[in-house]
């Protein structure tokens, strides 16, 4: 109890760093999803092969390696001296993104065929189909398994912590430095992430049930 | 012969604004990455002496060494990770109340927390002299919880006549569990299964918070011991390291892929789901339609929604 009265001020800009980098990174990572996913299904190769490139390379990378890269050579390509956070958020909507594209794309596979050729009949083009068919269809099946994505993604927030972003484990590690008991200091920040993760399944759970269709 | 539903057979006019527009993305695509190296030449990271340095023995041996780390603390975590995984599986589909509430609780407080946060706790407050054994501990109580829940999905997705006719044959609760449910469960989630160790492979990286000296950490230690013309050589290091990352990830993620084509081959047993797509999804997101499915039938498919990667951990 001593440790988080003693030290609230620092859990509270923790907490409120977790809840930002969270949020600036999901929007990076659905943005980046949806027009990857749009990539992987689009009529034109070369778009294709960068889509499956993307992915494939995101996916098997480990995050820490992402944030070594965002950290020592993203600025050296661009410019020099961009805020950790602003590197931490990159690498995680990068890293993100590329499993909202495969979240996106079998999406897309479980709209019923007829409404893409229905669509396709009336004269459509692939970006009218895709966008005011298909991809509204697919939200209802996308959401479940994005949920999921996304409390992933507060999660592997904390590795942000380690590259000096203001967040909860940067307290975590504050604390532990300053010789707390770590136990006590562990349940907190435990606790602070459950707030979060809880708080993301329901808003899902309320948009599933609001998209609900009876069959 | 369409290529795919989402789009008609290309004619003439569509097919030179689809060419205009693969050059254009190309274009842009090969523009990005020029600019990239370009800048990077510029700082100097394209120099010779920046990647000469892979030479040298001893900087060849330290990646070995820290290749070696990392497939340690996998190889401890990949197997306690299971071990611990069919325990909780089986507490947790337990008849005993309290064993399947300790389960339940445990599963679900360790699979909501973030990893590095439990790496970091058992390292400071049990580990610290033995961070290969904090970090390895860390990882076998998460991917435990995860592989036991892929567990019980799979236990749950045996058919209800196995069990019975197990019961009728006048079996033991462990002999059922053990020789009838669990076998068939193992095979028909082994997919799943090495993908999630294809994430417990990458989580090995936060090793380097911890400062287990792993790839990563061996990698950044390279780079900032390293001095080539009054620059440390972070990116050909880093660009190396993940090379080395992506491509053992890439193996056993393709381990994963073809046991699951395997699967599918054989008539019996209980259908194999699609490699990394977790099975704690797979109840309502994976499950399509069985009938009038958009089928994306294109060389860009090149597996099912999951193959040829790691789940999100």
């Amino acid at each position: 109890m001593n440790v988080l009265l003693d030290h609230f001020s620092d859990f509270r800009d923790g907490f409120i760093g977790t809840v930002s980098i969270t949020a600036v990174s999901t929007v990076i990572a659905l943005v980046l999803g949806l027009v990857i996913a749009g990539f992987r299904v689009s009529p034109i190769p070369p778009l294709r092969w960068f889509g499956t490139a993307w992915v494939t390379l995101l996916r098997n990378t480990p995050l820490t390696l992402l944030f070594l890269v965002t950290t020592f050579v993203v600025p050296e390509i661009l410019f020099p001296g961009m805020s950790a956070f602003v590197l931490g958020s990159l690498a995680l909507g990068f890293y993100t993104s590329s499993f909202i594209c495969e979240a996106v794309r079998s999406g897309i596979n479980t709209v019923p065929l007829g409404q893409a050729e229905a669509a396709r009949s009336l004269g459509m083009t692939f970006p009218q189909t895709l966008s005011l068919i298909v991809l509204p269809q697919a939200t209802r099946t996308v959401l479940p398994p994005l949920s999921s994505i996304l409390i992933a993604l507060t999660k592997n927030s904390a590795i942000a912590g380690a590259f000096s972003v203001t967040e909860l484990f940067g307290w975590q590690k504050l604390m532990g430095e300053e010789g707390y008991d770590i136990v006590p200091v562990f349940l907190w920040v435990a606790l602070a992430y459950l707030v979060v993760t809880f708080t993301i399944s329901g808003v899902f759970r309320l948009l599933e049930r609001r998209m609900e269709v009876a069959r | 012969m369409s290529a795919s539903v989402l789009f008609d057979a290309p004619g003439p006019k569509a097919l030179v604004r689809n060419r205009i527009l693969a050059v254009a993305g190309s274009l842009l695509i090969a523009g990005l990455l020029a600019f990239s190296i370009v800048r990077l030449g510029e700082k100097g990271h394209l120099a010779a002496g920046m990647w000469d340095i892979f030479n040298y023995s001893g900087i060849r041996q330290n990646i070995a060494d820290g290749i070696l780390a990392t497939l340690k603390a996998f190889g401890i975590a990949a197997v306690g990770s299971l071990v611990l995984g069919v325990l909780l599986a089986v507490a947790r589909l337990s008849d005993h109340k309290p064993v399947r509430w300790f389960a339940t609780g445990f599963i679900e407080l360790f699979r909501s927390i973030p990893l590095l946060i439990t790496i970091y706790a058992v390292w400071v407050g049990f580990l610290i002299d033995y961070s290969m054994w904090a970090l390895a501990v860390g990882l076998t109580i998460y991917n435990g919880c995860v592989q036991a829940e892929v567990l019980r999905a799979g236990v749950n997705s045996v058919p209800k006549g196995q069990r019975e006719a197990a019961y009728a044959l006048g079996m033991s609760k462990t002999q059922v569990m053990v020789t009838v449910l669990l076998p068939q469960a193992v095979r028909a989630m082994l997919p799943t299964i090495i993908s999630q160790l294809v994430v417990t492979l990458k989580d090995t990286s936060l090793g380097y918070i911890i400062l287990y000296p792993e790839l990563l950490n061996s990698a950044r230690l390279i780079a900032s011991n390293t001095l080539v013309d009054g620059k440390y050589p972070y990116v050909s290091t880093i660009v190396v390291a993940g090379i080395i990352y992506v491509a053992m990830c890439l193996a056993l993620s393709g381990l994963a892929t073809w046991i699951e084509k395997r699967g599918r081959r054989a008539k019996t047993g209980i259908g194999t789901p699609p490699a990394g797509q977790s099975a704690l999804l797979s109840g309502d997101a994976g499950q399509a339609a069985a009938t009038g499915i958009l089928i994306l039938g294109d060389s860009n498919q090149t597996g099912g929604p999951g193959t040829g990667g790691g789940g999100q951990n």
